[in-house]
């Protein structure tokens, strides 16, 4: 009984040990992928299209009504202290240092993610990564290191995309809708946003780019490793889920501690 | 010795308790054709893997060209593996590309050829392998003989010096299976490449063959000469030569 469950403890252990050792090889091949020739430019292009562009009305929806509801929340909170003219700071220093980066992130898990993991675990299941490996193209450069820099390319514009979007719903709640005066909402938010917060956010939804594709793409590829996932079709299923949960999870912890790390 | 291009020496390889491997010899010389048979899940597919480096045995050596491929780097398993053209059994086409994307693909990707090129090369082994009017088609839109076919034009593009077919002809009417053959023949003639066949086409595909290896039981069975497969004592192989070739001498008996 006992020493059944040391057992359990020692596989397990080990498990994780050699999980977090295939990841971080992982990592370190696709960076290195990226610098490999020939380039696919082409293969770029592509993803960047998958994962930006074709976020953008998601983005878009998501950031117009963050933006109002804190313009309305904020616009409460600010009366109470009669300094409705503070609400444009407010608003765009919540986007710019944390909800646009974030938010950005987990859709952009959800939505360009899951497929980077889908895709990749099928490939593997169906020996696609193995084709490529006999006919020695190299599956990093060739498949997965387009996908992470379109990730890290995209990500952050769509952060930014998200930030605009978001302050301008703030504006529409605030002015629009309870009666802000116009000029306070935008010269409070030029006084009050400083170029550090947007580094502070532009280096978040860097970091959290990096987090998605490697996660993503990693369990993917790795489909066949990972404990207790099953076989075939169920196997990609579980690890597509288990991937999203993970790097949303991921994104959080680690927005947790860039704040804490460059307050 | 030195004519050996693949060798595997003592080679062990089990999953969890199964053992499918069971410390087997095979030498595979230069230009020759061998043929692997022998009833599902012996460990036919298994042996291909082992080859290629997609899996490394549990013991023992796989060489190739002398060199024993389950210690080497992936730099260095590239290099060897620029020598083989695959034919896997599921085909592993890129589901997400167009047929003649995935001819081209190792033409693309590892020659320096112009798009010019590339397209002429293509569109004639198309031709070949009568494809053509399919090559805008995507994989899960053609038939799985012509998948077949599409696996083995895209093995078949770099001009590879050792030849893997896992089941090349599964899947296809007799007619086009012959062809395929005589394809091969010729293919060989030509570019003089080794290759290693394993397929259920008995005793058709023995004619290609200049050696043929059964898998029973973890052992490889290793006959120099087809004929020799009925006068084996074994009884594991007496019940494959039954069950296989008996079959077929049987349906010929019964068509006449
Ligand atoms: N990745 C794997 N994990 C566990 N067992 C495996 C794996 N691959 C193969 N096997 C087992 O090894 C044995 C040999 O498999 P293999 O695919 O080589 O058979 P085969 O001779 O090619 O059969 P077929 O003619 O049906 O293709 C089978 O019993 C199979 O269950
Ligand atoms: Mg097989």
């Amino acid at each position: 009984m006992i020493l059944n469950r040391i057992e359990n403890l020692g596989n397990s252990t080990i498990y994780h040990v050699r999980d977090m050792g295939r990841m971080g090889l992982f990592l370190a091949f696709t960076v290195l992928g990226i610098f490999k020739r020939p380039f696919r430019f082409a293969a770029l292009i592509k993803e960047i299209r998958l994962i930006g562009a074709n976020s953008t009305v998601v983005i878009f929806f998501t950031a117009a009504f963050t933006g109002m509801v804190l313009g309305l929340q904020g616009y409460y909170t600010l009366r109470k202290f009669g300094s409705e003219g503070m609400l444009g700071s407010a608003v765009s220093l919540s986007l710019i240092r944390e909800l646009g980066p974030v938010l950005t992130a987990l859709m952009v898990t959800g939505r360009a993610g899951s497929a980077m993991c889908a895709e990749l675990g099928i490939m593997r299941i169906s020996e696609q990564i193995d084709a490529l490996d006999c006919m020695a193209i190299d599956p990093f450069r060739y498949l997965i290191s387009p996908k992470f820099l379109a990730t890290l390319i995209a990500v952050p514009i769509l952060t930014l995309f998200f930030d605009v979007v978001g302050i301008y719903g703030g504006y529409v709640a605030g002015v629009k809708l309870l009666g802000v005066n116009p000029g306070a909402y935008f010269t409070g938010m030029e006084h009050s946003v400083l170029n550090e917060d947007i580094t502070l956010g532009l280096i978040k939804s860097v970091v959290f780019a990096g987090l998605i594709a490697w996660i993503c793409t990693g369990r993917g590829y790795f489909v066949q490793e990972i404990r207790d996932a099953g076989f075939g079709a169920e196997s990609v299923s579980r690890v597509t889920t288990q991937a999203v949960v993970l790097s949303s999870i991921s994104v959080l912890v680690w927005d947790y501690l860039l704040t804490a790390l460059m307050l | 010795m030195s004519e050996a291009v693949i060798q595997l020496v003592d080679v062990v390889k089990s999953f969890k308790s199964q053992v499918v491997l069971d410390r087997v010899n095979l030498e595979i010389s230069t230009g020759r054709t061998t043929v692997i048979a022998g009833q599902s899940g012996q460990g036919k597919s298994v042996t291909l893997k082992l080859i290629l480096g997609l899996m490394r045995p549990d013991s023992g050596q796989v060489l190739v060209n002398g060199r024993d491929i389950s210690r080497m780097r992936k730099r260095q398993l590239d290099e060897v593996r620029t020598n083989f053209g695959v034919l896997f059994q599921g085909g592993a086409l890129f589901d997400s590309l167009s047929v003649f994307e995935n001819v081209a693909l190792p033409l693309r990707e590892r020659t320096k050829s112009s798009r010019q090129e590339i397209r002429e090369r293509v569109m004639e082994t198309l031709a070949l392998f009568d494809l053509t009017g399919h090559e805008d088609k995507y994989p899960a839109q053609i038939s799985g003989g012509m998948k077949k076919r599409v696996g083995l034009a895209r093995a078949l593009q770099l001009e590879p010096r050792i030849m893997l077919f896992d089941e090349p002809t599964t899947g296809l009417d007799p007619t086009k299976s012959m062809e395929i053959y005589q394809l091969f023949h010729r293919a060989q003639e030509r570019f003089g490449y080794t290759s290693i066949i394993v397929s259920h086409d008995i005793p058709k595909i023995f004619n290609l063959a200049d050696q043929v290896v059964i898998l029973q039981d973890g052992r490889m069975h290793r006959f120099n000469n087809p004929e020799d497969i009925h006068w084996s004592d074994d009884p594991g192989i007496m019940d494959f030569v039954r069950l296989t070739m008996g079959q077929i001498y049987q349906s010929e008996q019964m068509e006449r």
